[in-house]
């Protein structure tokens, strides 16, 4: 098979970027996504051609580190997967593919496809966490959870931290990433005593970083890989008006 | 017959009393001087992330580095079926010494029996733990942690959350390390890769990595270095691990002294998805908790697999009495629970027989009709299914209504930098935990059981021992960066980067790779032999010079630059791959994943030699060209009987 890919080049952080398409041959049916970008950049090597740089690594669908808007969606046409789990068979023969790097402020190119994503981590650190530490855990058994709740904190817990939400929410929201948080933990008796300040925290910095705010258009949930819907963000909604009237 | 050079520092008495007591003995290091001490860790899996998060919460400093863009990426995140403990909570007399003695049994006799047993002794810590920082385990219906079971084992131990256990934990970890990065103890260094080890006066003080946004060539100092860094599986360039993943951080600490231990000691596991083509650069795994209900089968005639491989009839046609259930024949006692070693040979014989079920031939039915007969669709779905669409995405073909395709592929060594009992190496203040050292798994790991070390050693062990180390440090200053053996270190890895660079070949680094890849697993593959370990050594020995001579890596250091990166890399696995391959030849024995074809029995299983290789085979670098020196730690087991491994009753 063969494909023309339009991709978006851009060197650093400090230079513009534009788009350049290319002409990639000898592509298996059975292609991954990710592969023929990897054929893409041997034959790009070879014609003395800087390669497309692209974040990747576990190609299961499950480290959350590869990106990519892929003709206008995020992760590509297919539903409910990663790029790294999007097969070639998806598209045309001779079909044109436009590639771009997630487009956020938030998320600062690094080069061509490759995004700085280090918001998502320092969110996190604001309060993302149970404060247990090493070995003054109880008996596993001694805090029981009801099957449908684990189940529950378990959806939201699927999120992988692409950031697939933020770039293709109009408002380059990071709503769903925060709530699938906030609402695994919420969901479970451990770690209430720091709820609020928690659901505050995180709030707080996903402002403080440049992150838009959720007009519920439901972008973020048609485009999760992992399916984490918008009533972990009403669970998260709940948590912090909770938590503001605690105050 | 003792090795001076290798100390395993096994403490004294019952093997009961062993940790206690080393506990005991081990100096404490006082809040105060605490913060005078500074530990890198390399590495943010499971093992690397547990203990910089519990160093840190101690009051150490601690610089943790990966190299990806976020801790959370790690490959641990990718272990999917679960993580054993000894928590007896199913009452079916599951217990600490059932645990070793499986994980013993399970690694054919070739690890070492006071780390597994402490191994065991911690599991359960592991689950509270991980329960604590509000990891979703799965729950029975009363509220109660459900189980599961897995290979080479007949008790229900394997804690789970879904498909996606190793995310859970990792990200448990993960929230743990942002905790203490967030407290300022931790200081994070994403986006950097280590490239060499620093040694002052014989001893780890500090790393050099590369900054991959920038290519700066950066200097860091600490008084103990602990590598978490994973295993070498990507020699074979085909394989489960991650594509970033890879053994250079090993290598590293090797050619600056570190014995490597048993590196032939590699894990092919049974249930991947087949190969389907040359351009692929990387096989997925299905988790083994499928063997708990998918059964496993080829057919029993050759007709039907010509149809087959013509798609002239679906396999959901062939009827019950064609079918050849050859691990329930082969093994009744534990039927498709066979160990991984076992299952993967299994599927070889029945596909070097000619029963392959795909088009190449390299294939094997993983069948679920008669557990979704016996469970329902919703329970299958609970169980598997994410498992199930992943394997639907990648073959456009449904396990809901036609059996799954898989084959064996690399995914685990067991081999590893060699540690003493406190997971130090034989450079003193460099420690290696998970999968980067070799001390619990033999000569095969038990599936479920990596979470286990990763976490056993990040969480309660190595905060512990490494405290006996530094305990002798607090006095000494800083380590100074601009001492000449940092400066001679960052000069030697500016100039690898330059001979890279200055090849100019025509060559891309993956095909070259690839190639290394094909002659791994041909040569140091599922079977060896004396011939073709020779043949393998040579042939790796070309392929490095071809390297030399014609690869090409684009634009300059100083920059975000990938095929760099994987250049350096394929450097270290080519020298991996070498040493694979001569710990493979001097091992003349049948042993785990490690077959010898010279050594099996009438009925093809693995034979051991006992009397000959009873030992850690540890592994000392003599510098760029030299033979290595092999020293050997021998293995007494004075708790476990030694028996030939036997699943069949």
């Amino acid at each position: 098979m063969e494909y023309n890919i339009k991709v978006w080049r851009q060197r650093n952080a400090k230079t513009k970027g534009h788009f350049e398409t290319y002409h990639v041959t000898d592509v298996e049916e059975d292609a991954s996504f990710l592969e023929m970008l990897d054929i893409l950049n041997d034959q790009l090597i070879r014609q003395g051609i800087d390669p497309i740089a692209f974040d990747h690594d576990c190609r299961e669908g499950i480290c959350g580190a590869c990106s990519l808007y892929i003709d206008g969606r995020a992760h590509g046409p297919d539903d409910q997967v990663t790029t790294c789990q999007l097969f070639m068979r998806h598209f045309q023969p001779g079909a044109t593919i436009t590639v771009e790097p997630w487009r956020s402020a938030a998320f600062p190119v690094i080069k061509d496809l490759v995004v700085d994503r280090q918001a998502f981590d320092k969110i996190l650190q604001a309060g993302g966490f149970i404060s247990v530490r090493t070995g003054a855990a109880q008996d596993a058994n001694a805090i029981l959870i009801p099957h449908d709740d684990a189940e529950l904190s378990m959806d939201a817990a699927a999120c992988v931290g692409c950031g697939a939400c933020v770039a293709t929410c109009k408002n380059g929201s990071a709503m769903l990433f925060v709530a699938a948080r906030v609402s695994s933990l919420a969901l479970l008796p451990q770690g209430r005593p720091e709820a609020a300040r928690r659901a505050r925290a995180m709030v707080a910095k996903m402002d403080e970083l440049g992150f838009g705010n959720c007009t519920n258009t439901r972008a973020c949930e048609m485009e999760c890989p992992k399916h984490v819907t918008i009533d972990h963000i009403a669970r998260l909604n709940r948590e912090y008006l909770k938590a503001r009237f605690s105050e | 017959m003792a090795d001076t050079k290798l100390v395993s520092k096994i403490p004294e008495g019952p093997l009961a009393e062993k940790w206690s007591k080393r506990k005991s003995e081990i100096r404490i290091v006082s809040p105060n001087n605490k913060r005078k001490l500074e530990v890198i860790v390399v590495g943010t899996g499971l093992g690397g992330a547990s203990a910089a998060a519990s160093l840190g919460e101690l009051g150490y400093n601690v610089k943790i580095f990966c190299i990806s863009d976020s801790p959370r990426r790690a490959h641990s995140i990718a272990a999917q079926g679960g993580i054993n403990a000894a928590k007896n909570y199913q009452n079916d007399n599951d217990s600490v010494y059932r645990l070793f003695y499986d994980t013993i049994k399970g690694g054919d006799y070739r690890s070492r029996e006071a780390n597994v047993y402490r191994l065991a002794e911690v599991s359960a810590s592991i689950i509270d733990q991980c329960v604590a920082q509000g990891v979703p385990f799965a729950r029975e219906y009363g509220g109660y942690l459900a189980n599961r079971s897995f290979g080479g084992v007949q008790v229900s131990r394997t804690f789970y959350a879904r498909g996606q256990t190793g995310q859970q934990l990792l990200l448990g970890a993960y929230a743990a390390l942002n905790k203490e990065i967030a407290a300022g103890s931790v200081k994070s260094y994403p986006r950097h890769e280590m490239l060499d080890l620093v040694i002052i006066n014989g001893q780890a003080k500090g790393i050099i990595a590369r900054n991959l946004v920038t290519g700066e060539i950066e200097r860091f100092g600490a008084h103990a270095v602990v590598l978490a860094t994973g295993g070498y599986g990507n020699t074979y360039f085909l394989s489960t691990n991650a594509m970033n993943s890879n053994g250079s951080a090993a290598m590293q600490a090797y050619r600056k002294g570190a014995f490597f231990a048993n590196p032939c000691f590699a894990q092919i596991h049974p249930t991947c998805i087949p190969v389907h083509g040359d351009q692929q650069c990387k096989l997925t795994l299905m988790s083994e908790s499928l063997r708990n209900d998918g059964r496993i089968w080829v057919p029993k005639k050759m007709e039907d697999v010509l149809k087959l491989r013509k798609h002239e009839i679906k396999p959901s046609q062939i009827p019950e009495e064609d079918r050849d259930y050859y691990l329930e024949r082969r093994y009744p006692a534990f039927g498709n629970l066979v160990p991984r070693d076992v299952a993967s040979r299994a599927a070889k014989e029945r596909c070097d027989a000619g029963f392959g079920v795909n088009e190449t031939g390299l294939a094997v039915f993983l069948d679920f009709a008669d557990a979704i007969k016996r469970l329902g669709h919703q329970r299958v779905e609970e169980r598997y299914g994410n498992l199930f669409q992943m394997y639907e995405k990648i073959t456009s073909s449904s396990p809901w209504e036609e059996p799954m395709m898989i084959y064996p592929a690399i995914h685990y060594t067991m081999g590893g930098l060699w540690v003493d009992y406190d997971l130090q190496t034989t450079i003193p203040g460099l420690y290696a935990i998970g999968e980067a050292n070799f001390s619990d798994h033999g000569g095969n790991r038990l599936g479920a059981s990596a979470l286990m070390q990763g976490l056993a050693d990040g969480y309660f062990i190595l905060p512990y021992t490494i405290g006996d180390y530094l305990s002798h440090k607090f006095a000494e200053p800083k380590t100074d960066i601009n001492a000449p053996e940092f400066a001679e270190a960052e000069k030697k890895v500016r100039e690898r980067i330059d001979r890279i660079f200055a090849v100019k070949g025509t060559e891309t680094v993956d095909s070259i790779h690839k190639k290394l890849g094909h002659i791994m697993w041909e040569y140091v593959g599922m079977a060896r032999n004396e011939e073709g370990l020779k043949k393998g050594i040579e042939e790796i020995g070309k392929l490095r010079e071809e390297f030399w001579k014609t690869v090409r890596v684009p634009g300059s250091n100083e920059e975000f630059n990938q095929e760099l990166e994987k250049a350096l890399r394929l450097v270290d696995f080519f020298d991996i791959g070498e040493l694979m391959a001569r710990d493979a030849l001097h091992r003349k024995e049948s042993c785990g994943g490690h077959f010898r074809e010279e050594m099996q029995t009438e009925e093809g299983e693995t034979k051991r030699d006992d009397e000959n290789f009873m030992y850690v085979g540890a592994w000392e670098y003599k510098g760029e060209g030299a033979e290595p020196e092999l020293h050997k730690e021998p293995l007494k087991y004075e708790n476990i009987k030694i028996a030939t491994r036997n699943y069949k009753d």
